[in-house]
């Protein structure tokens, strides 16, 4: 089953951590990333530009009307994803588990079921 | 040379067999450059014979392709590492040879689903080494890519070698079955329900699974569950052409056009359920085969044995203790003794076994309610239950019951 592991990111959490635990982050994606590629369950990640990059298209009276972004007044935000296939819930949520910003209070991590794929890299 | 062209079935069929005999004489701690070996001679096999003809003993021609592309891969710079030891195997096979014509396939099927590995990893290792489908055909089968599926197989193999697996293992044919057959269900349910995805067959992934079912079934007739599990199999797949509508919708049980059944399928698998009934106790596959075969024989839903159904269901339910089990009778509950006796299972269910959220829970719910007359409970119901699936050709369905309900 697939699983996508939205990473919720709140950017004054990060910047308020030093450069070393920053460092560590990124080591312990790579190191998840690693683990995951290595039992098979890795199918992809993406890491998403900050909001202020955004560009919202929503409709108003039925046209679709292009506004560039901040479009949201929250403090998180979609960081990125990884998408898992793995053989039940229960095993994404333990690697989940394992991602940094799991054991970072004001990080939050969404394990999300797929239901339906299509793409290259689905 | 000769023709008529092998079969690509035909042709896939010798890949277990050829592996096998790899396997004895080299064993499982070659079984990655085996199966690469096997796999090189389909491509061979498919590259050079509708050009040259199809040999006279196929398997034959397979087996030797297949060795000599083992021996280049022993004597190659990659596999230095091992090159003592292969060389000794070489010269000094492993196992004994078996008989001219012996089929080693369930065998090569058993190491496939070692209980070493995870589900998805038996899956995987089986579709390649014993279906003889490439890493880019499994990929594109369960949408994933390749290179998982790579990996996936890779690990697997390497599991295999370490778990230190004997071949063929010592034991008589029946045992260790259980992985396989369970295997092999799956295979054909992730074709049949694509569990995920917008449509709701993948044709590739049941036929493959109904093929190797048939090849287990043939090696061991008299196992109940190997006859039980093809019979399911063929009576679920009979239905195929009826369970989807215009559009992709889902159709259910209860309003197919049964004209559309497949009557051959049908006759196969009561052929092979009434050889296999007799004289044992039924297993959780040979249940569910039998209560197929009723609504198979069924001109409609109310001309259908319910009651002998609903029996059925008690005794899987006692075999297998699973509330999935118990939900499928509480509909069959509704048919004998009426909506409201369905649906006080139901709610003993929620209430013990399953999450109150569960979809497939709330789809019979929503069912039962819409059957007791209850229509604005159904139509919410139904709507709750269309946001738990994770089937778009489900959620697609329940949504339009809950419309129909106005």
């Amino acid at each position: 089953m697939k699983y996508l592991v939205l990473m919720h990111v709140d950017p004054s959490v990060i910047e308020s951590l030093s450069a070393d635990e920053q460092q560590a982050i990124g080591d312990g994606h790579q190191a998840f990333l690693a683990k995951a590629t290595e039992s098979g369950e890795m199918l992809s990640t993406k890491a998403l530009g900050d909001p202020s990059q955004s560009v919202v298209i929503r409709s108003q009276g039925g046209k679709p009307q292009v506004v560039e972004g901040p479009f949201a007044e929250t403090k998180e935000f979609m960081g990125g994803y990884y998408l898992l296939d793995v053989d039940s819930l229960e095993r994404a949520i333990e690697l989940a588990k394992e991602l940094p910003d799991a054991s970072i209070d004001g990080l939050a991590l969404e394990v999300r079921p797929v239901m339906f794929s299509a793409g290259a890299d689905m | 040379m000769s023709s008529p062209a092998v079969s690509e079935d035909l042709l896939r069929t010798f890949a277990p067999q050829v592996l096998g005999t790899l396997l004895r004489r080299y064993g499982t701690s070659q079984f990655d450059l085996c199966e690469n070996a096997v796999q090189e001679a389909l491509l061979a096999a498919h590259e050079q014979w509708p050009a040259q003809g199809t040999p006279d003993d196929p398997r034959a021609w397979l087996l030797t392709a297949a060795r000599r592309r083992l021996i280049d891969q022993f004597r190659s710079d990659a596999a230095r590492r091992e090159r003592e030891l292969s060389q000794a195997q070489l010269t000094h096979p492993l196992a004994q040879q078996p008989a001219p014509g012996h089929d080693d396939s369930l065998e090569v099927l058993k190491l496939c689903c070692h209980p070493a590995l995870t589900t998805s990893a038996q899956v995987a290792l089986t579709l390649r080494a014993v279906g003889g489908l490439t890493t880019a055909q499994i990929a594109r089968a369960y949408l994933i890519p390749e290179a998982t599926v790579a990996q996936r197989i890779s690990r697997a193999k390497a599991k295999i070698r370490d778990a230190g697996a004997e071949f063929p293992a010592p034991a008589t044919p029946e045992d260790r079955l259980d992985p396989v057959l369970s295997v092999l269900y799956l295979m054909f349910s992730e074709g049949h329900t694509a569990t995920t995805g917008d449509s709701l067959y993948d044709t590739d992934l049941t036929s493959e699974a109904l093929r190797l079912a048939r090849q287990v079934y043939a090696e061991i007739p008299d196992h109940g569950e190997a006859a039980g599990l093809l019979a399911l199999m063929l009576l679920t797949d009979a239905r195929r052409a009826a369970r989807t509508g215009a559009g992709g919708l889902m159709v259910p049980l209860d309003e197919q056009d049964r004209t559309l059944w497949n009557q051959q399928d049908i006759r196969a698998g009561l052929d092979i359920l009434q050889r296999a009934l007799p004289g044992q106790p039924p297993g959780p596959y040979l249940l569910q085969a039998a209560i197929a075969a009723l609504h198979a024989e069924a001109p409609s839903t109310d001309e259908t044995d319910w009651a002998q159904i609903l029996i059925l269901y008690k005794v899987l339910e006692h075999t297998t203790g699973n509330p999935v089990v118990t939900l499928n009778r509480a509909v069959a509950e509704a048919m004998v003794h009426g909506p409201a006796a369905g649906l006080a299972l139901v709610d003993e269910l929620a209430d013990h076994s399953l999450p109150t959220g569960h979809h497939r829970l709330l789809a019979v719910r929503a069912h039962l309610q819409e059957r007791a007359g209850q229509t604005s409970a159904a139509r919410e119901t139904y709507a709750l239950a269309a946001r738990r699936t994770l089937s778009t050709a489900e959620r697609d369905y329940l949504l339009s019951r809950a419309r129909r309900l106005g």
